[in-house]
């Protein structure tokens, strides 16, 4: 069965919806989407190290993302920069350094297009592997820490008072985002991971009435868009990655309408 | 004051600054079980900041806190959330702690907002959600209560009802409680230890030492004073805003 490239795309898509629906509610909530950005753009020089040292290309993006999100917490505690300048900065300088390693590489045939916009169909049954085992460690983790993670994004303050430590909670969801990044780099590609983490949680947003169901909404929402994504690549022979995307932006205009129906229904 | 097991904070000379700007320096103190603490001092005397150290919020800060509880209850003066959440009460009550259905409508129950359960957090009036804050902090059966102003925006029937949950709160659990509040008269008839604060304690006492100090008395001058020590009659009308007096 898994010799088949639909069936490994199909599965490799999905394990990457389950694990995005949750950490893309606390992007929302955190307002992170650009922070998500920035650690996808700088995984590119991570797949370029990936290359040049031989090292599973999962792991070097997930260091890298990592290293980056420590620079850029030493940037907002030293400068005095506005946190999205830095965003920026971090972001582009990670993306050129990376393609400008790329161009000094030249033994090596890159598919820029496939990092850029993700290959879900040449997914290896290796890939298959990093997915169903880093996915759900990283669903774990954050079940683990749910708790002050939340309570902080609501209210940092009551939060520390009352005992829970969101400092912590803070530094293992950036580990987190690094992680999801790194898994799911080969699916969606660098520019579009994002698009994976916020669409389908914006979706759930409007049609849901506490995190919880946010929660459940947008992993639903994940999985729809990756069957939907891929079929119609399928049969229309488009490019997935982007195919899913799109597929999620449409579940998600469907989610308007129920915000215009509640809105009638207050007034 | 009786000592050591019933402590649940000190503070040593105590002290906060941003950008070598004092926000409060000096203060000791420190809160006991089944004890009101309250903080009275004018606008920017440092009575917010002072909780927050107590709470350890801030970190860097001079002098020394000893903090002996971990289960505490606190009520922001100011708190922003995030509209964009989707939080129904019932889902903030469970914020920091889990709880079950029924301390979450006993709390709610005795703030007078049990109704309010499944209505969103952004649809609340701002009294109302003041009223789900204060449940949401004695909910969870607290040891220490940390209460910033929290009638804020209550209205005045509910403000005496609510104070006098409060003390009844610090019995029952025999939890001890930081109150910072404006209101003179309600402070000072439930309160065990007064400190008055303007940038660091200016006087700290019982209530009645607290209104015959001098300084006190320069801060919030001569009739402050005699609000507390007259404060043994029971007011049995309610002034309206229109200027009218109803009898309870």
């Amino acid at each position: 069965m898994l010799d088949d490239f639909f069936i490994r795309a199909l599965l490799a898509g999905l394990g990457v919806a389950i694990v995005t629906g949750p950490l893309g509610c606390f992007v929302i909530w955190r307002r992170l989407s650009y922070f998500g950005d920035t650690l996808a753009h700088s995984a590119l020089l991570g797949v370029t190290l990936a290359y040049t040292m031989e090292f599973n290309i999962a792991f070097s993006v997930f260091i890298i993302s990592s290293l980056i999100a420590l620079i850029l917490i030493q940037l907002q505690k030293r400068t005095n920069l506005p946190g999205d300048a830095l965003l920026g900065l971090l972001a582009h300088s990670s993306l050129a350094v990376g393609l400008v390693v790329i161009s000094f590489l030249t033994f090596i045939r890159f598919d820029i297009m496939g990092l850029l916009f993700g290959d879900i169909l040449a997914v290896t049954v290796d890939d298959l592997l990093i997915i169903w085992i880093g996915g759900p460690l990283i669903l774990l983790v954050l079940k683990l820490i749910w708790k002050p993670l939340f309570a902080s994004t609501v209210n940092y303050e009551l939060a520390e008072a009352e005992g829970l430590n969101p400092d912590r909670a803070k530094a293992i969801f950036t580990i987190l985002m690094a992680g999801i990044i790194a898994i799911s780099i080969k699916m969606v590609g660098l520019l579009l991971i994002t698009g994976m983490l916020i669409i389908p949680a914006a979706m759930a947003r409007n049609i849901s009435d506490s995190p919880q169901k946010m929660v459940v909404y947008s992993i639903i929402g994940g999985v729809l868009s990756v069957i939907l994504g891929l079929f119609s690549s399928l049969e229309f022979n488009t490019s997935s990655g982007p195919s899913i995307i799109a597929a999620a932006l449409f579940l998600f205009i469907l989610s308007l309408l129920n915000i215009k129906q509640s809105i009638k229904l207050k007034n | 004051m009786s000592t050591n097991q019933n402590i649940l904070v000190k503070l040593k000379e105590a002290g906060f600054r941003i950008n070598n700007k004092w926000l409060v320096k000096g203060v000791t103190l420190q809160i006991e079980k089944g004890k009101i603490v309250t903080l009275i001092g004018p606008n920017g005397s440092g009575k917010s900041t002072t909780a927050k150290i107590a709470l350890g919020i801030y970190k860097k800060i001079d002098g020394e806190v000893e903090k002996y509880t971990n289960k505490v209850g606190y009520v922001p003066q100011k708190i922003s959330i995030d509209w964009t959440l989707p939080l129904r009460v019932n889902d903030f009550m469970t914020l920091t702690e889990n709880l079950k259905a029924e301390a979450i409508n006993e709390a709610l129950s005795l703030t007078g907002v049990i109704h309010l359960k499944d209505k969103n957090l952004g649809d609340l009036s701002g009294g109302e959600f003041q009223r789900v804050l204060l449940a949401r902090a004695i909910s969870k059966k607290p040891e220490l209560l940390v209460l910033d102003e929290p009638v804020q925006g209550v209205d005045f029937t509910g403000e005496i009802a609510l104070y006098e949950l409060i003390k009844k709160i610090s019995d029952e659990l025999n939890c001890g409680i930081l109150l910072i509040s404006h209101d003179l008269h309600t402070v000072m008839s439930a309160t065990d230890h007064v400190v008055c604060l303007n940038g660091h304690v200016c006087c700290s006492g019982t209530p009645i030492d607290v209104a015959k100090n001098n300084e006190y008395k320069a801060l919030f001058g001569e009739q402050a004073s005699q609000i507390l020590t007259r404060y043994e009659h029971r007011h049995d009308h309610i002034h309206t805003n229109e200027g009218e007096i109803k009898k309870n």
